[in-house]
């Protein structure tokens, strides 16, 4: 018996555990799609399964505001934020990879360091140059700025990735006639795919659900992003949180996020372990 | 189709230098095999025939063209590497048409050569196929077609076969000389492994620590090598070597004495030589037999025995640190702890100086050595 109860008990704490952490990391995001269902006074009584359900916030939260032009806002920044991010990453993690040069370690370096400073400690002077360039209340200027936040990881996921591709590779496409260009283009980044899908991916949030920069850089609501947005959302009156619209805008703008994941799902997968087995 | 010439070409990375000044000749057409043991710097000499080291002193010369500061891709010259290095998101075809793409050849000219060479070596069931769905055989040919489709004037290669395994190396070493003697290409070959070097080369260029101690023809190696290093790393089990006093010099001979006592008279060029002097006295297994103990030059105790089937190999103690291998037939009778005397003819012995340089052999005859002797 004792020793039966020995077996289990570590199996059952075990189990436990897992529970609770799960139901840590997802009830935040139950309750919120549980809220947007709701209306009335039913938000504001709390109850842990869907009792009625109605569209009734996700109407409104288009019919309220901009919402349409605020999503379309987030996705254009978020693009091109991804796209920039990659072909600035890619191409100087070839240069830090590959090419040797003076200062390459100090330069990696500092590229670290540009990512250990507080979004708030360069707002200022970000917001200076912003509206230096003329890009203040412009979705170029966010794109910009962001720059800040994924570019460090970017060049450096990538920079590990590229020092892994065999020397010899390169050198054969370069006894093949190729052109740094060429071998980054037509040899590395076909074999790169899993890194760029990962950091892409990974830009591509924390650029969809930055917050700060969004909000200090634009002024008018036809050029705000999403968590602007949300955020704004105000209610009939100045007493009232309209949480209801504010748990509907928050599920949509998840949505392409895990779409997303999914899709590149096998992806990622196959990028992570693509250099266990020797191909 | 190029020579390729070398003077007094150096290579240094930050304060090291790895290549002392080679001086090469490699005629058109030659298979020439770089061959020496790890860290010699053969592979350097071949990137920087590449192009894909830069040449820090001396000039490089292919077909009369001096080609120091020019790119790979102009030098005309093709390379497979040791781990094959082929594109592995690219099909066969593509792999070998990626050359000729960037060359900007047609769609055409593109098809036509890759399915020459395709042909030639039957990888026209393949083409479709990446890389990773081939067997170690046929990535190694398709990273010799991808060489082969650029019809370059000079074929390198960078250990191709290590990544094989025996049986198969045996078969690409036969079909790259059957390649070699189709195409008439100049090839440059580097390999760590004397065999290769032996079967494949016109012309083996042997290398130490970034200088070459000898250039010749396989055979011509074998029988004159210039020294010490060369006589043991060509030859397989390497060469047994004792040391001996000379005893006395005649005009056709050396008498040494060994070790044991025994006085021998060996036919090799005496000059510079003195009585006296210490002398190294190389005899190959294959030129050694087991013999009566007073026709032999030393005795000694059996320690191992290797039984190959076509011969078997005798590992013979003879009181100093090396064991002295004898290849004898291979139903031997011989057994572990029996006491045998070793015996080779005068003629079959090598005698290298103080400074390890080799005293020219007198009584050497052999008819392909003087054909691969009259072709340099």
């Amino acid at each position: 018996m004792n020793t039966k109860l020995r077996k289990i008990l570590p199996k059952a704490g075990f189990w436990l555990l897992v529970t609770v952490i799960v139901l840590f990391a997802v009830f935040p995001f139950y309750y919120a799609i549980l809220t947007s269902f709701e209306s009335g006074s039913g938000l504001f009584q709390v109850n842990y399964l869907p009792e009625s359900v109605t569209l009734a916030n996700y109407i409104s939260v288009f019919k309220g505001q901009a919402f349409g032009h605020n999503i379309f806002n987030s996705v254009f920044v978020s693009f091109m934020v991804v796209a920039l991010s990659l072909l600035l990453g890619v191409t100087a993690s070839y240069a830090l990879a590959r090419v040797k040069f003076a200062g390459r370690g100090l330069l990696l370096l500092t590229i670290l360091s540009v990512s250990m400073f507080p979004q708030v400690a360069v707002l200022s002077g970000m917001f200076e140059l912003i509206r230096g360039v003329g890009l203040y209340n412009n979705m170029f200027g966010l794109a910009i700025s962001y720059m800040m936040l994924t570019l460090p990881f970017t060049v450096w996921v990538l920079t590990a990735f590229m020092r892994e591709l065999p020397r010899e590779l390169e050198e054969a496409a370069v006894m093949d006639g190729a052109s740094p260009w060429i071998i980054i283009r037509r040899v590395f980044l076909p074999v790169m795919w899993p890194a760029m899908v990962t950091t892409g991916l990974l830009a591509f949030i924390a650029a969809w659900n930055e917050f700060l920069f969004a909000l200090t850089f634009t002024l008018t609501d036809d050029k705000r992003t999403v968590p602007v947005a949300i955020a704004l959302i105000s209610g009939a009156s100045q007493h009232e949180m309209p949480w209801g619209n504010i748990m509907a805008a928050s599920v949509i703008v998840t949505l392409p996020l895990i779409v997303l994941v999914l899709i590149f799902q096998r992806r990622i997968v196959s990028g992570l372990t693509a250099g266990a087995v020797k191909g | 189709m190029a020579n390729v010439v070398l003077k007094q070409v150096r290579k240094r990375f930050g304060p090291v230098e790895t290549i002392h000044g080679v001086d090469l000749d490699i005629r058109d057409g030659e298979f020439c095999v770089f061959v020496g043991p790890s860290g010699c710097g053969k592979s350097t000499l071949l990137r920087l025939i590449a192009g894909l080291e830069d040449i820090t002193d001396g000039e490089l010369s292919i077909g009369g063209d001096v080609v120091n500061d020019i790119a790979p891709k102009e030098r005309g010259v093709a390379m497979v590497f040791q781990s094959y290095a082929l594109y592995p998101h690219m099909s066969v075809f593509e792999n070998m048409a990626f050359g000729l793409d960037l060359a900007k050849h047609s769609k055409d000219e593109q098809k036509a050569r890759v399915m020459a060479a395709a042909k030639t070596l039957q990888l026209e069931n393949l083409l479709d196929r990446k890389p990773k769905e081939l067997s170690g055989g046929q990535r190694q040919r398709v990273a010799i077609g991808r060489a082969i489709v650029r019809k370059p004037r000079v074929f390198l290669f960078d250990e191709p076969l290590s990544n094989l395994d025996a049986a198969l190396r045996v078969q690409m070493r036969i079909e790259l000389a059957k390649l070699h003697e189709k195409l008439n290409t100049t090839m440059i070959y580097v390999t760590h492994d004397q065999v290769e070097a032996m079967t494949m080369a016109d012309k083996i260029v042997v290398l130490r620590d970034g200088r070459v101690e000898q250039v010749g023809t396989p055979l011509e190696l074998y029988h004159y090598p210039a020294n010490l290093f060369v006589a043991g790393f060509i030859g397989s089990p390497k060469m047994n070597f004792i040391s001996a006093n000379v005893a006395q010099i005649s005009q056709h001979s050396v008498t040494v004495k060994l070790e044991s006592g025994k006085e021998v008279s060996l036919p090799v060029d005496g000059s510079g030589l003195a009585p006296a002097d210490r002398v190294t006295v190389g005899i190959r297994p294959e030129h050694c037999s087991i013999a009566d103990q007073d026709t032999a030059l030393f005795t000694g105790t059996v320690e191992v025995v290797e039984h190959l089937g076509e011969a078997g190999l005798v590992y013979v103690r003879t009181g100093s640190d090396d064991l002295f291998v004898v290849r004898v037939a291979g139903d031997t009778a011989i057994k572990n702890g029996e006491t045998v005397g070793v015996a080779a003819a005068e003629q079959d012995c090598y005698v290298f100086d103080g400074a390890d340089m080799a005293k020219r052999r007198l009584a050497v005859d052999n008819a392909p050595l003087k054909a691969q002797m009259t072709l340099n």
